[in-house]
């Protein structure tokens, strides 16, 4: 066991609001019947967007890789059903700024016949680390908590990173969203079967599993499938229910008392923390040789008729869902994917669940109100003493708002998680987090164009050097000739072309004296 | 079917300015009846005048700036401006140095450097130190509390000496005024009397001045309120009332017949409303966790600075004047250290 500091076992700031999760909590509504066009965004993960290896009119078997990549922090993407590709085309995707972008679309057959799969590997822990990993990259396996990076790349720490403790995700601390719960109630020996191999696959000495006390059924369902496990160094722990408990670097703080370096990522400090969604697609890719096709999703709020839980095939229509939870209420008013804090809303329910899709929140105009005019800042510091990245959010609003790049940075902007606390507490109900995602993409873009004014002139530089050098050569060439005639000219008789002329014109003397002479005898 | 976008977070916000300056008037309640308790209708008419002043001279300059007029004035910032610089004014001031007060506050100090969040010094402590330099006479002429008042003035008796000049019957400033507690401890410690000579002085109260203890006793109470409704943190009203002690506490062991005791300074003057209700301005104040505390900790220091040493009987006005010129600086030295923070960084 690793020694824990008890007095630091809590993270900064956060904020209490009410979490309305009974509407949907342990509510299983059943999977959605799978729809006759699934439409499948090339990219559902944080990295590089995955290729297509299919093209239109291809017959394609259930769990058949249909794109793919080949850069490291990516996930291929798999047929979630059997049936034909009708194409590849540019559709609305799930994303803030309602954007089309490339997706697959599969006309179903309604045959769901599954296709040639990789063995199953029950035996995983006589295999090495890396195989499983390999695997569970096969498998298309992305964070399923909602921010969707790949598994494979998080658990490929390296060998100068030990890990000696997992941390598994389980806190679902955002408000409304229940699907952790109810897979935590319902399948949690699923979970620990992730687990066990997670903990083989990181070699980790001992896990921790976290989870919000508004959860007691879920706790009590962990607890039991770890003693049924016989497991003595997992534990589930209970934490407090308090947004954003769920954050990564909040819960490894709370748990190990450990706090992920600033610019960090957990590995460097022993630890890797992993979803309870995702242990449990783990354990289907290595005991059943299954890829990820499927998840769970909350369908939530006073806009929707039946609220609950829904299994939904990756690319189902949103409206597909909200039609099997019943349908929208009259009070429906706004769209959010994700919750209420980090969500975002959507204009039109016509785009594919995706592998991060973990909530639909059909939200009431109480639910959801549109926003207040923002007033000023009057630097009340309410942000300060919520935000649990101990920033000065208005410092770093003040400099994003006057577009200096630099001073957001020295304000630490990139350790800035986004969890909403600073905008949630605002008087001046400024919309803070959005200042700080518009200075991140700018210096994320002025970086991109700092690196490629760094190549141009490096190409400019090379350019210019390798005409210098050609320049240098020639001329070079040139004085050389120079010289060697110098040379011949004064041996002269060395030079073949003089001597060939002299000759000639010897010759032609010879020949003008042999016909003079002729003439004359003549 | 369309639905409205618009960024996250979503729900009922549990905070608006509207709601924040509201608490702030709510707490000052308390003190503001001890007040006219002690010091008569000359307080309500300053607050009036002032509240009126402030809310036209916002509109004006609002319509001058073409900004929304109506939602602007809801914010009430104006109001508590108004009435926190019409508290500290002695209750028969004449009103037409209220109404320049308020103005110079309002217009020069918050607007002119763009309004609500955007001014760097604290308007209502601006315009008492503009009126306090340039009348000083007028701005020192207190009234006796209550229980020492030989001549009750009624509300029309105290409206027309506002605003006409007029004093009842044969009645002239010096008899109805009298010096505040401070200054007379200030004017009488220079003439060589001992603290224990002064303290039979019917200005004398319990731990400070009489009547004032009481005031002070009232803002404090709405100062927990504003503490326990989390409309400001302790770091400010702490630091500030420790800063004072500790100076008033140090001076008073080493000689206590020529330096009043801490506790006569935490309850005279402007020490307690200044301590919850004007320091803790958050425009104009320090924002970090640290920064509040070193803030509030130099302003108590230097109030005590002034008042024992400096021109003037209170300095509270001063004091948070110059540290909202020393906030930003205190500010940027006292970042927190970030989530995370490695070792061999500042944060």
């Amino acid at each position: 066991m690793i020694t824990r500091n008890p007095g630091r076992l809590d993270f900064h700031g956060g904020i209490h609001r009410p979490d309305r999760k009974s509407l949907s909590a342990g509510k299983f509504l059943g999977k959605v019947p799978l729809p006759e066009i699934l439409t499948l965004p090339l990219q559902q993960h944080i990295g590089s967007a995955a290729e297509p290896t299919v093209t239109a009119g291809e017959h394609v078997c259930k769990g058949q890789i249909i794109a793919r990549t080949t850069e490291y922090i990516g996930a291929p993407i798999h047929a979630p059903t059997s049936g034909t590709v009708l194409g590849i085309e540019e559709r609305p995707v799930p994303h803030p700024s309602g954007l089309n972008a490339p997706c697959i679309l599969l006309q179903t057959d309604g045959k769901d016949a599954w296709g040639e799969l990789p063995e199953p590997l029950p035996h995983y822990a006589d295999l090495d680390p890396s195989l499983l990993r390999e695997r569970i990259r096969w498998a298309g396996i992305v964070g399923l908590g909602g921010a969707a990076f790949p598994t494979s790349v998080k658990l490929n720490h390296g060998p100068d990173r030990p890990i000696q403790t997992l941390v598994i995700n389980g806190a679902e601390c955002e408000p409304y969203i229940t699907c952790d719960d109810l897979l935590m109630r319902k399948q949690a020996d699923r979970i620990m079967e992730g687990v066990k191999i997670l903990l083989h696959v990181v070699e980790a000495r001992e896990c921790l599993i976290g989870i919000e006390d508004n959860k007691p059924e879920a706790i009590t369902a962990m607890q039991q499938a770890v003693a049924e496990s016989g497991l003595e160094h997992v534990q589930v722990v209970q934490v407090a229910s308090r947004y954003p408990m769920g954050g990564e670097k909040q819960l490894i703080k709370v748990l190990t008392g450990k706090e992920v370096p600033s610019h960090g990522i957990p590995a460097e400090i022993g630890v890797t923390c992993i979803n309870v969604a995702t242990a449990a697609a783990i354990a289907d890719a290595i005991i059943a040789g299954r890829p990820l096709l499927s998840r769970l999703v909350t369908v939530t709020g006073e806009g929707i008729a039946n609220p609950g839980n829904l299994e939904v095939a990756f690319g189902t229509s949103l409206s597909q869902v909200i039609t099997h939870a019943s349908g929208l209420t009259s009070l429906a008013y706004k769209l959010i994917l994700g919750g209420p804090m980090m969500g975002f809303t959507l204009d039109n329910d016509k785009v594919p669940v995706t592998k991060g899709t973990n909530c639909l929140l059909l939200a009431s105009k109480e639910e959801a109100p549109d926003p207040d005019k923002a007033l000023p800042c009057i630097r009340c510091g309410k942000c300060v003493e919520v935000c649990p990245a101990q920033l000065l959010p208005q410092q770093l609003y003040w400099h994003a708002r006057a577009k200096d790049l630099d001073k957001t940075r020295e304000y630490n902007l990139f350790d800035c998680i986004e969890c909403g606390c600073c905008s949630w507490v605002c008087p001046s109900h400024i919309p803070l987090v959005q200042y700080y995602r518009f200075a991140k993409t700018e210096t994320w873009a002025m970086e991109k164009e700092k690196q490629q004014a760094e190549e141009a002139r490096r190409r400019h530089e090379a350019r210019t050097e390798r005409l210098e050098r050609l320049e240098r050569e020639r001329k070079a060439r040139l004085r050389q000739k120079k010289e060697a005639l110098e040379k011949k000219a004064a041996r002269g008789a060395a030079d073949p072309k003089k001597t060939a002329i002299e000759a000639a014109m010897k010759r032609v003397a010879e020949k003008k004296a042999r016909q003079a002479r002729e003439n004359e005898e003549n | 079917m369309e639905f409205p976008v618009h960024t996250s977070p979503y729900g009922q916000l549990p905070n608006n300015v509207t709601r924040l300056m509201g608490q702030v008037l709510l707490a000052l309640v308390p003190g503001i009846i001890a007040l006219v308790y002690y010091f008569g209708w000359g307080v309500i008419i300053n607050i009036c005048i002032a509240v009126a002043t402030a809310l036209a001279a916002e509109a004006g300059v609002l319509h001058l700036r073409k900004r929304p007029i109506i939602p602007t004035l809801m914010d009430l910032s104006a109001v508590v401006t108004a009435v926190l610089l019409a508290i500290a004014l002695p209750p028969l001031l004449p009103w037409w140095m209220t109404v320049l007060g308020v103005l110079f506050a309002i217009v020069m100090v918050k607007h002119l450097y763009g309004g609500l969040g955007y001014n760097p010094f604290n308007p209502a402590m601006a315009a008492y130190v503009l009126l306090l330099v340039s009348f000083p006479l007028s701005m020192t002429r207190w009234l006796p509390p209550e229980m020492l008042n030989q001549y009750p003035l009624d509300f029309l008796q105290s409206l027309a000496i506002i605003f006409g000049g007029q004093f009842p019957d044969n009645l002239t400033w010096d008899a109805i005024t009298s010096a505040t507690p401070l200054d007379e401890m200030r004017t009488q410690l220079e003439m060589h009397q001992t603290i224990s000579e002064l303290s039979q002085s019917p200005l004398w109260g319990d731990f400070g001045g009489q009547g004032w203890e009481w005031i002070g006793n009232w803002f404090l109470i709405g100062g927990l309120f504003l503490l326990w409704r989390k409309v400001i943190s302790w770091h400010i009203p702490v630091a500030m009332i420790a800063g004072l002690l500790l100076s008033a506490g140090i001076f008073w062991m080493i000689d206590p017949e020529s330096m009043p005791s801490p506790a006569f300074h935490l309850f005279s003057g402007g020490m307690l409303l200044g301590a919850f209700f004007i320091a803790t301005d958050p425009v104009t104040a320090s924002t970090t966790p640290r920064g509040r505390i070193i803030y509030g900790f130099l302003i108590g220091v230097t109030v005590y600075i002034i008042r024992t040493w400096g021109g003037y009987p209170d300095a509270v006005a001063f004091a948070v004047l110059l540290m909202n010129m020393a906030a930003p600086t205190i500010d940027y030295y006292t970042k927190p250290k970030v989530f995370g923070a490695r070792e061999d960084e500042d944060g």
